[in-house]
């Protein structure tokens, strides 16, 4: 397969990309592991029809426009190696065959995961992300159970509380990091954003309406059960999310708890080809791009969060400029033409910034939560490494995160650090002189666990060829 | 497992059945395995292969792995499958 451009990732940010490219002529490929374009975010709903709302709306606009338009788009393709050799060589599998598309140039738009530091109990079946109860809500039209405590910070908190009793279920209470004060505090940035803080308004009075409790400056201190989850210990905590010593838990009873800290680059494909990364204290990890969106490697632009969380918005304009970048260096669109395309997308792109950074900020990391993880919690869900075995490994002068991977299996599963890595960071942190020196995990092929015989593809033993015996 | 939480028994519009350990399980077409499985209350879908402690969806987008279940015989992420009629999920998952 050959294409001008490869974009990786179909959210917000790569569909743009990819959509403006092929409107300035080239031909372009889209590849996606999810069967549907729109991201996490603009998530295509399945066969139950619930009501759409705006992100919805925004998801199907841009599959339609997607359908229309000569882009190839790779669905449900898990990319596994990404090369350049004189061209971008990008090793890929679908539907149980391997295929290697070259193109030109490429934009990585990888997007993020979510954040969740680790408490007790974290493992057990009942507990999941607040991003991927919203995917659960919203996109599957399920509730994550009976009755769900709703916990960590961000917009998604009053999203998924609102959803789950729209669906018919329980809300034991929501757990909110922030204080209200800071709620107030964030206003004015969204005032630029009126659709977002009408739904906010209604998310929160569906809550008021069902007199779901809402403890503000409180987190989740254990989830409890046996096979499943049975009930979560919440406690108060400070501005930076530390348990508050000698503070009374509460303990609600529930079948299911919700629960994220924000969002993590996903920088698994831009850690792969060695670039240059930096710490953001709002994002964490991002990969270093240039005020263009360029990578330092040829023809390589980086859009949306792989660079710094800001949200849809944020991520859709710099996927139109990547692409519109894209045309311009393989010659396809002069630099009058581009720059008076680019030039409106970078003043809404300064506008949006505002509201995306007062969000940042609401779901940033905060180091203090992972200084007060428990001993005995289990960090890399993987290879089940207790802050314990990390600490030991601490102890034993282990200061950097690959060292680390190498001592105790931390980040050696099959998510490949993507779930420990923030966590684990932030434990060497203190003894490594600080988060820059621990560095991310070095990048390794595959990005996604596969089968090995997709990549082998078919063959007979017969047909391999053995070389004659040496002679004697 | 009974139908538990959701819905999933009632016959809806692109209402299916699936299999999970040979067991019949009614799910949407389109719905995501994973979502199916919650639905129907199977969390526990594998268990950690460090401690053997239970382990169900975490993520629900991918990254994690938590999901990992046998699909038609292949491994594969519950989260990413779609439901289609006559699908055949073996639990416990490649890694256990």
């Amino acid at each position: 397969m050959r294409a001008d451009l490869a974009v990786l990732g179909a959210g917000p940010a790569g569909a743009n990309a990819a959509l403006a490219a092929a409107s300035a002529g080239l031909s372009v490929a889209l590849i996606d592991e999810n069967g549907a374009a729109g991201g996490q975010v603009w998530r295509a709903p399945c066969g139950r029809d619930g009501p759409a709302d705006a992100d919805r709306r925004a998801g199907d606009a841009l599959r339609r426009r997607l359908a229309a338009s000569s882009v190839i788009h790779l669905a449900s393709a898990t990319a596994w190696l990404i090369d350049h050799d004189g061209c971008w060589r990008i090793d890929l599998v679908r539907e149980g065959e391997a295929h290697c598309l070259e193109a030109e140039a490429l934009v990585i738009a990888t997007g993020a995961h979510e954040r969740v530091v680790p408490f007790p109990g974290w493992t057990l079946p009942g507990v999941i992300g607040l991003a991927g109860a919203a995917i659960l809500l919203k996109a599957n039209g399920v509730r994550p159970g009976r009755r769900t405590v709703v916990a960590g910070c961000g917009p998604l908190l009053a999203l998924v509380a609102a959803k789950i009793l729209a669906l018919g279920g329980e809300v034991a209470a929501v757990i909110d990091l922030a204080s209200r004060a800071e709620w107030l505090a964030a206003l004015p940035a969204l005032a630029a954003r009126p659709d977002l803080l009408a739904r906010g308004a209604a998310w929160r009075a569906r809550l008021a309406a069902a007199r779901v409790p809402v403890l503000h400056r409180h987190a989740v201190l254990a989830a409890e059960g046996a096979e499943r989850v049975t009930q979560v210990r919440v406690g108060p905590v400070d501005a930076e999310g530390r348990p508050l010593r000698g503070a009374p838990a509460v303990v609600f009873a529930a079948d299911s708890l919700a629960v994220g800290h924000g969002l993590v680059p996903d920088t698994a494909a831009t850690r792969l080809l060695r670039l240059p990364h930096r710490h953001e204290p709002m994002s964490g990890w991002v990969a270093v791009r240039d005020r263009n969106l360029a990578a330092p490697k040829p023809r390589l632009w980086l859009a949306g969060e792989v660079g710094g969380i800001g949200g849809a918005a944020v991520a859709e304009l710099q996927g139109r400029l990547a692409g519109l970048a894209a045309a311009r260096a393989l010659g396809r669109l002069e630099d009058g033409a581009w720059r008076s395309a680019a030039a409106p997308l970078e003043r809404r792109l300064a506008r949006a910034g505002r509201a995306a950074r007062a969000m940042a900020r609401m779901m940033r990391p905060r180091p203090a939560m992972v200084a007060a993880i428990p001993t005995d919690t289990v960090i890399c869900r993987c290879e089940d490494v207790t802050r314990a075995m990390i600490e030991e490994a601490i102890a034993a002068g282990a200061r950097e995160l690959n060292q680390l991977k190498q001592w105790t299996r931390c980040g050696m599963g099959p998510c490949q650090g993507r779930m420990c890595g923030e966590a684990a960071a932030g434990l060497l942190a203190p003894h490594a002189g600080g988060i820059a020196a621990v560095a991310p995990w070095t990048g390794r092929p595959p990005l996604r666990p596969i089968a090995a015989d997709d990549v082998l593809g078919r063959f007979d033993y017969d047909d391999i060829p053995i070389p004659a015996p040496a002679p004697p | 497992m009974g139908a538990m939480g959701q819905k999933a028994g009632t016959a809806t519009a692109g209402g299916v059945v699936i299999t999970v350990d040979g067991v019949s399980l009614a799910a949407t077409a389109g719905q995501s395995v994973a979502a199916a499985l919650i639905a129907a209350g199977v969390t526990t879908l594998r268990r950690s292969p460090g401690a053997g402690a239970p382990r169900g969806a975490f993520c629900l987008m991918g990254a994690c792995q938590e999901c990992t279940v046998l699909i038609d015989g292949r491994p594969a992420r519950a989260c990413l499958t779609p439901v289609r009629a006559g699908l055949a999920v073996t639990l416990g998952g490649p890694m256990t």
